[in-house]
């Protein structure tokens, strides 16, 4: 099998692009977030960490590198910035703890004196949330990356937080199973940020949200215990379902330490297809009919628009198109099943049907694995194409699906009408794109903006016009990403004041003295 | 210079990206197959050689199990014009000489001026049916073919060789293999895969042929090569010196 290893095919970004790669990205020098927002002050009844703190920390975790302190400032770097660079940090503490005794030592001692904290997975967050604004110390989830249990009848993995989605994914698939969630950014982050964020991703369709996923976790609350949230068990209908308060709390409660999670058996065959549709209208047409006969094998229906894939094949290497029609609007559909004859026979039907009624101008069906991973490639670095155009303005938004695309083009128009944005495609405005792709099935839509570099007007034309649009369409300002530092000024586009009121409460009952994440998830 | 006809022999092998598994002394089957990458370079050049005009019809053939048709789809979705389905019982192990005489056969029924293949197949890597398909037919031949331009009467391939490229002219009739870099296959359009169902597919058995497929080697054993021992991550660079000192022995 020599050629196997030795064929045509470079790395794919399905099994190998991280958005960690910031290097490649732009190379100007990360403004500090407390440079970039100065509105953020730092509360001044945190206290300033010094040497005998350094030496408590030292002492209570066990492992040689545990703890890394502004000696080696070249190793703090990565912990107080983010992949983006758009948030930057100045900790001069990261604790990386191995062990929830670890944790709940640190943290009771931080509860105590008052200590600040930033809990950290794979640093892969898109609005800010796992880097300090200020000097709060950063605890680091990556030593703690033991796979504890996996039960091949029940399908349930026990893990510690720090585990890679990747190798947890790779660890599953030896024995058959799947992770029920897939990111772009799998290859560095960690499950313990993906529940403490509700990362949603490519499989949400198919396999539902961390929200039915997770069975149960351990967390170290800000004074130090260590709870059990609930059993690895599908059904307990016993008291609150307090893990659902941390599934999406973004490290505002206490720190995930391990999680139960129900993994699905791996599909024995998948097919991948992309089509080209003249409208969104189209698109829409297309996902009722997908849904309807492609229906339990349907696990992935991604759109993206015609600027995106430019971006795709002008940046990344060895991308090839798989159809030359230009249309305004591509869809990537994938089917997961058990049988290989049954879904080919589903799928073919289905792209008879859509090709013979006009659904769709165009389309390429992956005959091989090495198609399907092309074909994934071009959905799944978008987003790294967006970054390599400079500065990138990202919205991570929940509308329902008729209005979906309506939302970026009303973005065009706006910054059009302001004279940011040439709606001609010349990209000659400041803002030289706007695009759109996202997780159609889910109604989520990534709303992506392009200039030359971050400025406080662009962001100005956009939010919080943005914010409003989506209100009025009866969206969320955010669908997978979370709101962290970005959004959390936004909030109440999306929640009441009574709702918010109660957050602030529960907040309260698990963070009495306020050192977890502050400054974030919580409108001032 | 327009030739009449391309022959393209392709197999279906376990996919590229399938690892594959050796289960109670025989390799697991139950995966997914698809073309065998170089064949698909093969199917892609006499595409592009019928798009140039250079050729008038391209014919894929493939000697397989009924699920081999499959493959044959894949080639006329990519442009082939017809196919040719040799059909052997599942699981019956043909060699690449007896591959050899059944693409003579057809080649001796079909008349192409060219027949064009992958070098060799991912699964057995015996790189040995193109050659043995030249001495049998007694043809010219140009091995892992990295670019053929047509011209009167002959085509001029560079060839990959150790230590840099060859480029050789063939006289007609030839063989040839496709070696990685000729080019990169198209993906199967929409509207091309069902153009394909509507494409004729002959179907012969190695007997029409008068082949004996009888195996004249017998495999003896299958196994997996040995399994990598795990590494190990240090905390230090004390431990790393202790380990390769105490365990590895090597200090």
């Amino acid at each position: 099998m020599l050629l196997r290893s030795a064929c045509r095919i470079p790395k794919l970004g399905r099994f190998g692009l991280t958005p960690n790669r910031s290097i490649s990205l732009s190379t100007q020098a990360v403004i500090p977030t407390a440079t970039r927002y100065p509105h953020i002050i730092r509360d001044a009844s945190f206290k300033e960490i010094e040497e005998k703190d350094i030496a408590f920390f030292r002492n209570a975790i066990k492992s040689p590198a545990g703890v890394i302190t502004s000696e080696a400032p070249d190793e703090l770097e990565p912990f107080n910035q983010d992949w983006m660079r758009r948030f930057k940090g100045r900790c001069s503490a990261v604790l990386r703890p191995t062990n929830s005794a670890e944790v709940s030592a640190v943290l009771k001692y931080c509860n105590e004196n008052r200590i600040a904290v930033v809990p950290q997975g794979g640093n892969t967050g898109l609005v800010g949330g796992s880097v300090p604004v200020h000097d709060e110390i950063v605890l680091s989830l990556q030593n703690m990356n033991k796979i504890r249990e996996f039960d091949p009848i029940s399908g349930v993995l026990t893990c510690d937080a720090g585990c890679v989605l990747e190798v947890l994914d790779n660890h599953l698939e030896k024995q058959g199973f799947i992770m029920p969630l897939d990111l772009g950014a799998k290859g560095s982050c960690q499950i313990g940020g993906n529940v403490a964020t509700n990362a949603g991703g490519l499989r949400l369709l198919r396999y539902g949200s961390l929200h039915g996923t997770v069975l149960s976790m351990e967390v170290v609350l800000a004074d130090g215990r260590i709870v059990e949230l609930g059993k690895p068990l599908r059904k307990d209908n016993t008291g609150f379902d307090l893990k659902q308060l941390f599934i999406g709390s973004e490290g505002t409660l206490g720190i995930i330490t391990s999680v139960s999670i129900l993994a699905p058996r791996r599909p024995k065959a998948v097919n991948v297809a992309m089509l080209g549709v003249s409208s969104f209208e189209g698109v829409q047409e297309l996902f009722k009919y997908a849904k309807s006969e492609l229906n339990e094998i349907l696990s992935a229906y991604e759109f993206f628009d015609r600027t995106c894939l430019k971006l795709v094949k002008h940046h990344i290497p060895g991308i090839r198109e798989p159809f030359e029609t230009d249309v305004p609007f591509y869809v990537l559909i994938e089917t997961s099943g058990s049988n290989k004859d049954h879904d080919d026979e589903k799928l073919s039907a289905f792209l008879d049907h859509v090709m013979t009624e006009g659904l769709v101008e165009d389309g390429a069906l992956a005959q091989d694995t090495t198609q399907v991973a092309g074909m994934w490639n071009i959905r799944e670095t978008i987003t790294e194409s967006l970054a390599k155009e400079g500065g990138n303005y990202k919205y991570d938004l929940s509308v329902p699906v008729p209005k979906l695309y309506s939302v970026v083009e009303e973005m065009q128009e706006r910054l059009a009408s302001v004279g940011l944005f040439a709606k001609d495609g010349s990209a000659s405005g400041r803002v030289k794109h706007v695009v759109g792709f996202g997780h159609m099935g889910d109604g989520n839509l990534h709303l992506n903006l392009t200039s030359t570099g971050w400025s406080k007007d662009i962001e100005k034309a956009i939010e919080p016009f943005l914010y409003e649009v989506v209100q009025r369409h009866g969206g969320s300002i955010s669908a997978e990403h979370g709101l962290g530092l970005m959004k959390a000024p936004y909030l109440r586009y999306s929640k009441s004041d009574d709702f918010i009121d109660l957050m602030k409460s529960m907040k309260m009952v698990f963070d009495p003295k306020g050192i977890m994440n502050p400054y974030k998830y919580f409108p001032s | 210079m327009s030739l009449n006809r391309i022959l393209v022999p392709v197999k279906r092998v376990i996919d590229y990206a399938v690892k594959v598994r050796v289960t109670g002394g025989k390799i697991d089957t139950n995966v997914k197959h698809s073309m065998n990458p170089f064949d698909e370079i093969a199917i892609e050049e006499a595409v592009r050689m019928k798009e140039k005009k250079f050729a008038k019809e391209v014919i894929a053939m493939t000697v397989g199990p009924t699920k081999s048709q499959e493959t044959l789809r894949t080639a006329l979705a990519m442009g082939a014009d017809r196919a040719i389905h040799v059909e052997v019982p599942e699981g019956q192990e043909v060699l690449p000489l007896q591959v050899a005489k059944l693409i003579r056969a057809i080649a001796d029924k079909e008349k192409p001026e060219v027949v064009i293949l992958g070098k060799q197949a991912i699964d057995d890597d015996s790189s040995q049916t193109g050659q043995m398909l030249a001495g049998l037919l007694n043809w010219s031949q140009a091995a892992f073919a990295n670019k053929i331009e047509v011209e009167a009467g002959k085509l001029t391939v560079t060839r990959e060789v150790d230590g840099g490229l060859e480029t050789v002219s063939t006289k007609l009739p030839t063989i040839i293999t496709t070696d990685l870099r000729l080019n990169e296959p198209r993906y199967a359009t929409l509207p091309n895969i069902m153009k394909a169902k509507k494409k004729k597919v002959d179907k012969f058995t190695p007997k029409d042929l008068n082949v004996d497929i009888t195996p004249s080697i017998e495999t003896i054993k299958i196994e997996e090569p040995a399994k990598r021992s795990g590494g190990k991550k240090v905390e230090s660079v004390d431990e790393l010196i202790d380990k390769l000192k105490n365990e590895a022995k090597v200090l």
